[in-house]
């Protein structure tokens, strides 16, 4: 019996629902709203939201680096705790990914708003109130609320797969613990840098809640435009094509980023 | 260092947990702004066992998460099995197929089914195709690599031999699959399977797109919510699945530290024999 034809199944239902559509999406994106016809201005309008882009990129970029900043110390500090403690913390991490992230975005902008809970705590100080909300700060905060979890998961996995053999030994052959981090324990959580850098900034770099939510409408990002396309203006043309240039993008950024692990596609971290 | 690393973890862990803390209270606010507290209240509790419209929605997304779930286990596991005895070229094109949702960011994954979906209704001359199938098929859609990436390992750390060896005895193939093979990769397919249910139960954006108005689930309806003014009773409902979920995840740490434990004493015991 040949057994791989047992992925058959997988592999049509695969084709139908994956491949398909973004071939759909490429008909959408080459074709005329009215007419049907085959036309690049859907992909020549795109240029004027290029700023939309840019701003996109560079905010979750920053997001992620936060991201990666917070949760490493914390990936490190819980790969180094007894097995249950370990346990508990990792659970702890993932709990608050279980309720909508819908209704967190929400709590902050209870916190965070002019009349809300932290500036009503700073008026009762008698200071002025802070512009929290509706600026780009805002945003990326709500980013790496977000996404931290997938920063610190992917972390863990890796330090704690490192052998303390390794590390006694880079000990032994006289390294202080400034070099064991920099030359043995940094380059060995590569992969998981890695992925912890693509599961934070895809959804960051293509979200449109939290831009809604807590952004101002000088701050829309281009997950916001290609929403509003299908949902609002109905251009589902042109959202078709900002769509493809935003997977092209991130595609391309996911390739540069797994030229830095000489791993196989089988490796990527999971949860 | 030790130390500063501690007290940076507790405010991380304090700074995940500000949002449930302020959902939670909301949750007991008599008033119905959220960020105002103008007296402790149960009713908020009491509406929402009243309101049958919210426990329909809850009802609908465990609906589509369990029978999502099921689907992408069921034939997850058997295509891991199928990719496990591929080599080569082919391997990595069905990897590569399964990255795809995995990379693709959710919006590019709901508008790409939402014109699939829109398509095939024109074709096929339906109007409104959107509703309880398409939503099915796009979260069984999104379950499947959680299932693949969870059992592939498994089959790899697994000893062929064992498999080999229940052919040897007499097993067909069949049995020796549902006699030996799934016991040993079980824990992947378990893992797997929670995966695809929390992504399933937890999915906003592609719901977003390929859901229709007859069937929509809570998270969708949230969204909806969050254009109107919220009302609080949703915050009860979140606080209770909170601490639902807060529970199942502390007894089954419970469960698996008495377990690795009970392990570890048994091995010992062996030890000294």
């Amino acid at each position: 019996m040949k057994r791989k034809w047992l992925s058959g199944p997988y592999v049509l239902w695969m084709v139908l629902f994956t491949l398909i559509p973004l071939g759909v999406v490429f008909y959408y994106a080459l074709t005329d709203s009215m007419t049907g016809e085959f036309t690049l201005s859907n992909l020549a309008s795109i240029a004027d939201y290029w700023p939309i882009f840019l701003r996109s990129i560079w905010l979750s970029i920053i997001a992620t680096l936060i991201c990666l900043v917070i949760g490493y110390p914390v990936a490190y500090f819980i790969a180094h705790c007894k097995p249950t403690t370990q346990r508990l913390l990792q659970m702890l991490i993932m709990l608050p990914m279980c309720i909508s992230f819908l209704l967190r975005t929400l709590a902050w902008v209870a916190l965070l708003e002019d009349t809300g809970i932290i500036n009503s705590f700073i008026a009762k100080l008698g200071l002025s109130p802070l512009p929290l909300i509706r600026n780009n700060g805002a945003v990326i905060l709500g980013m790496v609320y977000n996404y931290l979890p997938y920063m610190i998961l992917p972390l863990f996995t890796v330090l704690m797969k490192i052998d303390p053999r390794v590390v006694e030994a880079a000990e032994d052959l006289g390294c202080n613990s400034r070099q064991v981090f920099s030359k043995v324990i940094l380059p060995l959580s590569v992969p998981g840098i890695v992925s912890g850098i693509t599961m934070v900034f895809v959804p960051a770099v293509s979200t449109f809640y939290i831009s809604q939510k807590l952004g101002s409408p000088g701050t829309i990002l281009i997950g916001d435009v290609i929403e509003s396309q299908f949902k609002a203006a109905y251009n589902p043309n042109l959202g078709a094509a900002l769509s493809l240039v935003l997977m092209v993008l991130i595609f391309a950024c996911v390739g540069v980023m797994n030229r830095f692990t000489n791993d196989d596609e089988e490796s990527m971290v999971t949860l | 260092m030790r130390k500063v690393n501690r007290v940076f973890t507790i405010l991380v862990f304090i700074f995940l947990y500000i949002p449930m803390i302020v959902l939670a209270v909301a949750s007991f606010n008599k008033g119905t702004d959220i960020a105002v507290f103008q007296g402790f209240t149960f009713s908020q509790y009491k509406e929402l066992f009243r309101d049958n419209d919210l426990l329909r929605l809850l009802g609908n997304s465990l609906i589509i998460a369990v029978i999502s779930m099921a689907v992408a286990t069921v034939l997850g596991t058997i295509a891991a099995v199928g990719i496990h005895s591929m080599r080569g070229k082919m391997r990595s094109a069905v990897m590569s197929l399964t990255n795809i949702p995995m990379t693709n960011p959710d919006i590019v994954t709901g508008v790409s089914l939402a014109l699939l979906f829109a398509f095939a209704g024109i074709l096929l001359r339906i109007n409104n195709v959107l509703g309880f199938w398409t939503l099915l098929i796009a979260h069984i859609t999104f379950g499947l690599p959680y299932v693949i990436l969870n059992v592939m390992p498994k089959l790899a750390q697994m000893d062929p031999d064992l498999a080999e060896a229940a052919l040897d005895l007499g097993c067909t193939p069949v049995q020796a699959f549902f006699k030996v093979v799934l016991h040993e990769i079980m824990p992947g397919i378990i893992s797997g399977a929670l995966m695809a249910f929390t992504m399933s139960l937890d999915d906003f954006v592609i719901s977003y797109f390929v859901t229709g108005s007859g069937f929509v689930t809570l998270p969708v309806e949230i969204y909806s919510y969050t254009k109107k003014p919220i009302q609080p009773k949703v915050y009860a409902m979140f606080t209770l699945i909170f601490v639902t979920i807060l529970l199942l995840m502390v007894t089954m740490n419970l469960l698996q530290a008495r377990d690795s434990s009970k392990n570890r004493k048994l091995r010992h015991r062996e030890a000294n024999r």
